[in-house]
């Protein structure tokens, strides 16, 4: 039986090692956040993070990520609130929501490694993301709002650190 | 007998002849209607595990839930019940909470009798009885207040109700909702005729409606526990994948050979649809332990089928259909009849003809279609996410061989709609998976299925033909349109319309919106069934439904007129929308909202660079008696390529009041870049009786890299609410056709515009 590392916690999985491990998130660990979209990696709906880079969890197997550190939406902050989360509430992003699980962990890989993207370089990061509801101008906002206050807190905190 | 089957009553659903009850139950108030199962139960104390199910509920502790029968597919349908609610109850936004409405009959629209979500009709068909619902709650809160604080009955007018508290200002008294409800004092009917005395709120009394409150729904879709049917989970659940044969409708199956799935570890059967509703044929369901087994058990089905007879069909041999058709005089029948355009083209000064065509569209909500079905004691269990409840439980009925009152719909969010899921396919493979495997089973279509076996917008060939007079006025303008009828494949009277020449009913749902509000003396407007592509490829409403071509071809038509006529096509229908005889009222807010897209976008303002144009529509969507005057100003470039890059789309509508000004604005954004998608990106084609295309790759709709700006102005008069999940997504298409004219002098009558047409049509 693999064992994922998930979230932080060590979970085994009765699935064989070619199953998607969308599959294995979502039925054997039912964490239903990650989202089943086109099953061909175009649409964007099932990004989780493997070891810190978003990948398309329909086209990852379980057997390819053993020992691997995987976050899902459940896990990419403790009470939902990773200022990516926080600024999708603020800018209202969602409409039907279905999308915005992966929306969020695609934007959240951007942002860990791009703290001040342009607007060019968030679009072409974002760009394998489908929104069928076509919130695309707020996925934009916030992640400039959620960057912005990211680099805030970041200098904030360098602030405060004692010379 | 299961409780839900005693609430099930053959009675009238009509809502406004029955006495609403305001009544204490253990676990809270409860608001709703008289005759209505567990409404008295409610009002004479219930049992502790009485659940609130009726319009809204007030909890001990102050929490307001309301309970949307609507399908909330993310136009947040059901934070705005909740906030119409709100405003005439007085509670705070924070302690609205909302839940989704069971199939149960009480739940039906209060104007449409039924549970359907569509036509951009809800807010406008709801606002009244939610207020009403608001304003009871309020009235019976008070009251109880009044006595409580040993108050006079008479002293009620002397109290405020503001933010979940009942005060009195004099006495510095107050009481909050929830100490109202643990009192216990709070029970009161109302007769229809005072539920219908109660004076509402006027427009400047508000203090919720026309604010943007935050969505209910909106923290649940950022952290994963919002949950779509997709998501459900039953306790010794099996999961089925279905398969579909190559050709869209009418194939059968011949047999199957599951001798390799067999192999597949957790394989358990697969199961032969036999579907009597006549939704699908020839499909198979694959069912297993887990869906990634009854993925690999589905591939290894051996399955023969016939082909049946739209096997050899493809998009041009229907659209051959609907043009010999549209030739025969006889075909069709009226859904516009005024005056003589026939009689008057003879004496016309100018006739511009032309034919608009749309291709095949498919929804594709990014939820893949999927349904859970559970068998427990008399009860079908349905889990999903629907917009027309009551006729999928009854296709759900009929796949299981019961009545329709023993079904019970478990509503949940839609990872999109779109129109799609009016359609009940998915119920009947769950349904008959579960029977056959005796267990709950979750069917979860692949992005294939899902795809290749969509209720798509249809084809659709149109040919307008319009008289000029000797001075320029529009005289004459007769317009055909030939599609496959969408709700006439529902088998619902009450959805067709009757045709002004008495040939039968017709399926105004494919003609809306051709019946405009321009002045034309002289106007036939022609439905026709093309049976061919009804057969062949089952239509259902796609976002906007007909409005998304009649508008096409209206508004390219005028653009037409006006350009064989040198007049600029704003003023051109300016000078239309004059507001004469039946259009009084409705023309001039079109007008109006022509003008503030065309102030917004600068339009004729200044000159623009070589290439580049501007063009306009505007329309009437979604029905003439419900419209959202809807305007667009498109502003494209276009390459000697005939490549046509959208470099900004303004879009103005007239939504009468505004309820949330944000969300009408995220709705017409959305709405317009549909609309774009649609003109310019989305194109679906049937070869050998199948759809081709499969997945995202082959089926495109707009991606972040390739959206416009969007500008959107929102007109709010104090009209009446009306509807915008919709209107917008008809207007630009023509407005983007009509921009390429003015940019290049090409003209451009198919959907989507390709860069081959465009150049074609600028060389000749």
């Amino acid at each position: 039986m693999p064992t994922l590392t998930i979230n932080g916690r060590s979970l085994s999985v009765d699935a064989a090692n070619d199953t998607p491990l969308l599959w294995a998130i979502r039925e054997q660990l039912q964490m239903t956040g990650t989202k089943f979209g086109c099953g061909a990696g175009l649409c964007g709906a099932c990004t989780v993070h493997v070891n810190g880079e978003a990948v398309r969890s329909c086209q990852t197997m379980v057997g390819d990520v053993a020992g691997k550190k995987i976050t899902t939406i459940e896990g990419l902050s403790a009470k939902g609130d990773h200022p990516l989360q926080k600024a999708w509430i603020a800018e209202q992003v969602p409409q039907c929501g279905y999308c915005q699980s992966g929306q969020i962990m695609q934007a959240a890989s951007l942002l860990s490694k791009n703290p001040n993207p342009t607007k060019e370089e968030v679009v072409a990061h974002m760009d394998g993301n489908l929104c069928r509801c076509m919130t695309y101008s707020r996925i934009q906002k916030a992640i400039m709002r959620a960057a912005s206050e990211m680099r805030t807190a970041s200098a904030t905190s360098n602030e405060r650190r004692p010379t | 007998m299961n409780e839900h089957v005693k609430n099930v009553t053959p009675e009238t659903t009509d809502l406004s002849r029955r006495s609403f009850l305001v009544g204490t139950a253990a676990t809270g108030l409860v608001l709703g209607y008289a005759g209505v199962p567990g409404i008295e139960q409610a009002a004479a104390a219930a049992p502790a595990n009485f659940e609130p199910s009726v319009w809204y509920a007030i909890s001990p502790d102050g929490l307001v839930t309301v309970t949307c029968g609507k399908a909330d597919m993310g136009q947040h349908i059901a934070s705005t019940m909740a906030q119409i609610v709100c405003e005439e109850l007085g509670a705070k936004w924070s302690d609205m909470r909302v839940s989704l409405a069971s199939n149960d009959p009480k739940f039906n629209d209060p104007v449409l009798g039924a549970q359907i979500t569509g036509g951009s009709w809800s807010t406008m068909m709801n606002f009244e009885a939610m207020s009403r619902a608001g304003a009871a709650g309020r009235i019976a809160l008070t009251e109880a207040a009044a006595a409580a604080m040993g108050l006079p009955p008479y002293f009620k007018d002397q109290l405020v109700v503001r933010d979940s508290v009942v005060s009195h200002p004099k006495s510095k008294k107050q009481m909050s909702f929830a100490e109202i409800v643990r009192s216990g004092k709070a029970t009161k009917t109302f007769t229809p005729d005072e539920l219908k005395a109660i004076k509402l709120k006027t427009p400047d009394q508000y203090t919720m409606i026309g604010v943007s409150v935050p969505q209910l729904d909106i923290p649940s879709k950022t952290n994963g526990t919002a949950k779509y049917g997709i998501d459900v989970m039953l306790p010794g659940m099996a999961y089925g994948k279905v398969v579909t044969p190559p050709v869209r409708f009418g194939a059968t199956v011949k047999s199957v050979d599951d001798g390799d799935a067999k192999k597949v570890p957790g394989f358990m059967k697969a199961v032969i649809l036999d579907d009597k509703t006549g939704t699908t044929s020839g499909w198979v369901v694959a069912v297993a332990n887990t869906y990634a087994n009854a993925r690999k058990a589905a591939d290894a089905l051996k399955i023969a089928y016939d082909g049946g007879p739209n096997a050899k069909l493809s998009s041009q041999s229907l659209l051959d259909e609907a043009k010999r058709l549209q030739k025969l005089e006889d075909s069709g029948q009226f859904f516009v009849k005024d005056g003589d355009p026939n009689a008057a083209f003879g004496s016309a000064a100018k006739v511009v003809e032309a034919e608009y065509t749309t291709s095949i569209n498919i929804h594709a909500p990014l939820e893949p279609m999927n349904a859970t079905a559970e068998f427990k004691g008399d009860i079908l269990h349905i889990y999903s996410g629907n917009q027309f409840a009551t006729r999928s439980g009854a296709i759900a009925a009929g796949a299981a061989g019961i009545d329709p009152k023993f079904v019970v719909m478990h509503q949940h969010w839609l990872g999109g709609g779109f129109g799609r899921r009016l359609d009940a396919d998915m119920m009947i493979p769950a349904v008959q998976a579960a029977k056959a495997v005796g267990k709950p089973v979750k069917v979860i279509y692949s992005r294939e299925n899902d795809m290749t076996m969509d209720f798509s917008r249809p084809l659709t060939y149109q040919k307008v033909k319009a008289g000029v007079d000797g001075d320029g006025k529009l005289v004459a303008l007769s317009h055909d349109v030939v599609s496959a009828w969408p709700t006439a494949r529902w088998g619902i009277p009450d959805f067709l319309t009757p045709s002004v020449d008495k040939k039968g009913p017709l399926d105004s749902f494919t003609v809306n919106g051709a019946d405009f509000f321009y002045t034309v003396p002289n106007h036939y407007v022609r439905a026709i069934k093309n049976e061919l592509a009804h057969n062949a490829t089952p239509s259902g409403q796609l976002r906007s439904v007909a409005p998304g071509w009649t508008f096409w071809a209206v508004e390219s038509m005028i653009d037409e007129i006006a350009a064989a006529t040198g007049k600029d096509p704003a003023q051109f229908r300016i000078s239309l929308l004059d507001g004469a005889g039946k259009n009084d009222g409705g023309a001039q807010r079109l007008r109006n909202t022509l003008l503030a897209a065309m102030g917004l976008s600068g339009y004729g303002t200044r000159p623009l660079p070589k290439g580049e144009g501007m063009g306009v529509a505007c329309v009437s969507s979604q029905e003439r008696a419900t419209a959202s005057w809807t305007a667009c100003v498109a502003h494209v470039a276009v390459a000697p390529s005939g490549a046509v890059t959208v470099k900004k789309l303004t879009v103005a509508t007239d939504v009468g009041t505004q309820v949330h000004p944000d969300n009408i604005r995220a709705q017409v954004e959305g709405a317009a870049l549909w609309g774009l998608s649609l003109a310019m990106y989305e194109k679906a084609t049937l070869k050998d009786g199948g759809i081709e295309q499969t997945n995202f790759d082959s089926y495109t709709p707009l991606r972040m890299s390739q959206m416009p700006e969007v500008a959107v102005a929102v007109i709010a008069n104090g009209e009446k609410a009306t509807g915008v999940g919709e209107p917008a997504v008809t207007v630009v298409a023509p407005a983007i056709g009509n921009a390429i004219f003015n940019a290049s002098g090409a003209r451009v009558r198919a959907l989507p515009i390709t860069a081959e047409a465009v150049k074609a049509s600028m060389k000749a």
